[in-house]
């Protein structure tokens, strides 16, 4: 469970982050919808205590992120916004270097490398060096290697971002599999179809505030507009930064 | 920061980082050229070329034949049979004899004056011009050859009137200077080998270069420094294990270096120059140890300094430019020759340099200057860690757009 309390960060003069709060439930997809610019990959850097708020409280599984970050840290799963991979290693050693920083022990690595190889569909490239890789393979890459150490708590920046569509099929399948397990599992998009064919409840950001926080049937009720995008539209009030 | 339960199967975060690091560096032909072939061999190989020019050149003009423009040859056959019986070949006249020089058609040019003989005979003293530059370091010996020619013929030429005139021919001197010149072979190799600490020095920087640069501007780049940090692991703990893998690169240079210089500096003819040059084992230890914290001040210093390059391109450039920074203990003892102080021990570069020369010049370095250059170094090392630690604590370092 990810819960946040009244976050707030500037850089300057300008507030990306303010006044956010929102609870991310186990065994549900929450997703953290917005334009571009919103603040949504801000507030996330803040979860996995990349960067620290100005104001404001982070609690993952009761944990306190300002307090005990490794223990925080520990509890996450994270597919940050950058996603770079280590192009001189394989896919296979990639996931193995976040798993032993993770603490994992050696006996248990192998396996668990293992079946996120095959959950992922990534036989074929577990061997070879990243260097070649497609955007697809390099995403898979980067989930199995933020999942390695099977956390409670999943936190996915943009995961479909330059996907094609089998590969979009496939990580939604994906992120199920996780609700299923009991998990937390928190993502940002700007993408209005994605949200609503995942998500149990759905978090709006624009312009660094939290706008709506709701299921999605409930939004489309809460502003009377027939589609959910509709329902985005009138409560970001435009649609500016929306991709269709 | 709650502390990871032990158990005996886990690897240490720091272990695991440097593992990664070394494993994946080994794949990269650039780190491996630059680590193991230029930086290595670029010293031994200057050194060696360096050592056979010079050897063949003061070989050359010391004993071959030395040709050498006369001007006025007629005026004083004498004279010019002293020079030839001293190994020069006496060239025709040029016209111009300080253009000549100038220009480097000669290095040195004699001219008899046409009032030669009639001074001589009257016993007067007369002229007989050298031209030459003494900027020209290579015609410094033909010029020494010539002018020791001219003066022994002058004395020679003295006594024998003295002794004409029926006096002893020591009368003309009084005074007698004896050379007693205290370099030893090893120290006169000394000024040809103020160039080599630096080779060391260099070798250990492009050991880690690219490590370094990976270390901040590449992981940024690539984009890989943001899911790093999201491991619950602190951020001292992965810096350690990469400055460890630069050192760790670094120092493997430095050891291949050195076995190279061992095994050249029993190739080179250096006995030739009258220098005694002693590249061994014993030399090789104790630059080894001068060295070693020297290696973590340059990983510190070179993760920083990359960590200021937005890219690794940029990240190279300013490298580079770090690179010259070693030269300066070279080239400012070059140009100005000191005695050296107890505190220049203590400085980072200068103290090794010049435990370098001690150990050149008489095969030893002092306990105390070695303990002196150690602390002085191993200081500036334990600074330069912690400002690159600080650094690499900010927020800013790891946001990569």
């Amino acid at each position: 469970m990810i819960e946040v309390r009244a976050l707030h960060k500037a850089f300057g003069d300008v507030v990306a982050v303010d006044e956010v709060s929102f609870l991310a439930r186990d065994g549900e997809i929450t997703g953290l919808l917005g334009p571009n610019g919103a603040g949504k990959t801000t507030c996330l850097r803040m979860l996995y205590t990349l960067m620290v708020p100005d104001r404001g409280q982070v609690l993952v599984d009761g944990l306190d992120a300002a307090v005990d970050p490794l223990g925080v840290r520990r509890r996450l799963g994270v597919l940050p916004d950058a996603r770079g991979l280590y192009t001189r290693l394989t896919a296979r050693e990639n996931i193995e270097y976040f798993g032993r920083l993770h603490g994992m022990p050696e006996t248990e690595l192998g396996a668990r490398a293992e079946a996120l190889i095959h959950a992922l569909g990534m036989e074929s490239i577990a061997d070879r060096r990243a260097a070649g890789f497609s955007q697809g393979e390099r995403v898979k890459t980067a989930i199995a290697r933020a999942l390695v150490h099977d956390p409670h708590n999943v936190i996915l920046d943009e995961p479909s971002n330059g996907l094609d569509v089998m590969a979009t099929r496939a990580l939604r399948q994906f992120m199920r599999g996780l609700r299923a397990e009991g998990c937390c599992v928190l993502f940002s998009s700007h993408v209005m179809q994605e949200v609503a064919a995942l998500c149990d409840r759905v978090v709006i950001m624009a312009r660094g505030r939290i706008v709506a926080d709701a299921a999605p049937q409930a939004l489309r009720e809460q502003t009377g507009a027939a589609s959910l995008e509709d329902a985005f539209v009138e409560l970001i009030g435009s649609g500016e930064g929306l991709a269709a | 920061m709650s502390a990871v339960a032990g158990t005996p199967r886990r690897r240490s975060t720091v272990f695991t980082v440097l593992v990664k690091e070394v494993r994946e560096n080994l794949r990269d032909r650039r780190t491996l050229v630059s680590a193991f072939v230029t930086g290595p061999l670029l010293g031994p190989l200057f050194f060696v070329m360096l050592i056979v020019v010079m050897v063949n050149q003061q070989l050359d003009k010391a004993t071959q034949p030395l040709p050498v423009p006369v001007i006025g040859a007629t005026y004083a056959p004498h004279v010019v049979e002293a020079l030839e019986a001293g190994g020069i070949e006496p060239r025709p006249a040029v016209a111009d004899p300080a253009r000549a020089v100038r220009d480097q058609d000669a290095d040195v040019v004699v001219r008899i004056a046409p009032d030669y003989p009639q001074a001589w005979s009257r016993g007067e003293p007369v002229q007989v011009e050298v031209f030459f530059d003494s900027s020209r370091r290579d015609a410094a010996t033909a010029v020494a050859r010539v002018t020791q020619l001219i003066d022994a013929y002058a004395r020679q030429q003295g006594a024998m009137r003295l002794v004409a005139r029926g006096m002893s021919p020591v009368l003309a001197t009084p005074v007698v200077v004896a050379r007693r010149d205290q370099a030893t072979p090893q120290a006169r190799a000394v000024l040809l080998l103020n160039i080599l600490p630096y080779f060391f020095v260099l070798t250990i920087l492009m050991g880690g270069m690219y490590l370094a640069i990976d270390l901040t501007a590449g992981e940024r780049e690539r984009q890989s420094l943001e899911p790093l940090f999201a491991n619950p692991v602190p951020r001292w703990q992965i810096l350690a294990g990469k400055l460890l893998a630069i050192a760790a690169f670094s120092l493997a240079s430095l050891l291949l270096c050195l076995l190279v210089f061992a095994l050249v500096g029993r190739l080179v003819p250096a006995d030739k120059l009258g220098m005694e040059v002693d590249l061994g084992w014993h030399f090789a230890a104790f630059v080894l140890l001068l060295q070693v914290p020297m290696v973590a001040l340059f990983a510190a210093l070179q993760s920083l300094v990359a960590a200021f390059a937005k890219s690794f391109r940029e990240a190279q450039t300013y490298l580079s430019l770090l690179m010259m920074v070693p030269i300066i203990p070279s080239v400012l003892l070059m140009a100005l020759p000191v005695k050296p102080q107890a505190w220049m021990y203590l400085v980072p570069l200068l103290g090794q340099h010049l435990g370098i020369l001690d150990l050149l010049r008489g095969g030893e370095i002092g306990a105390a200057h070695l303990g002196l250059c150690l602390a002085g170094t191993s200081l500036a090392a334990v600074a330069a860690v912690l400002v690159t630690a600080h650094l690499y604590r900010s927020e800013k370092l790891a946001i990569s757009a």
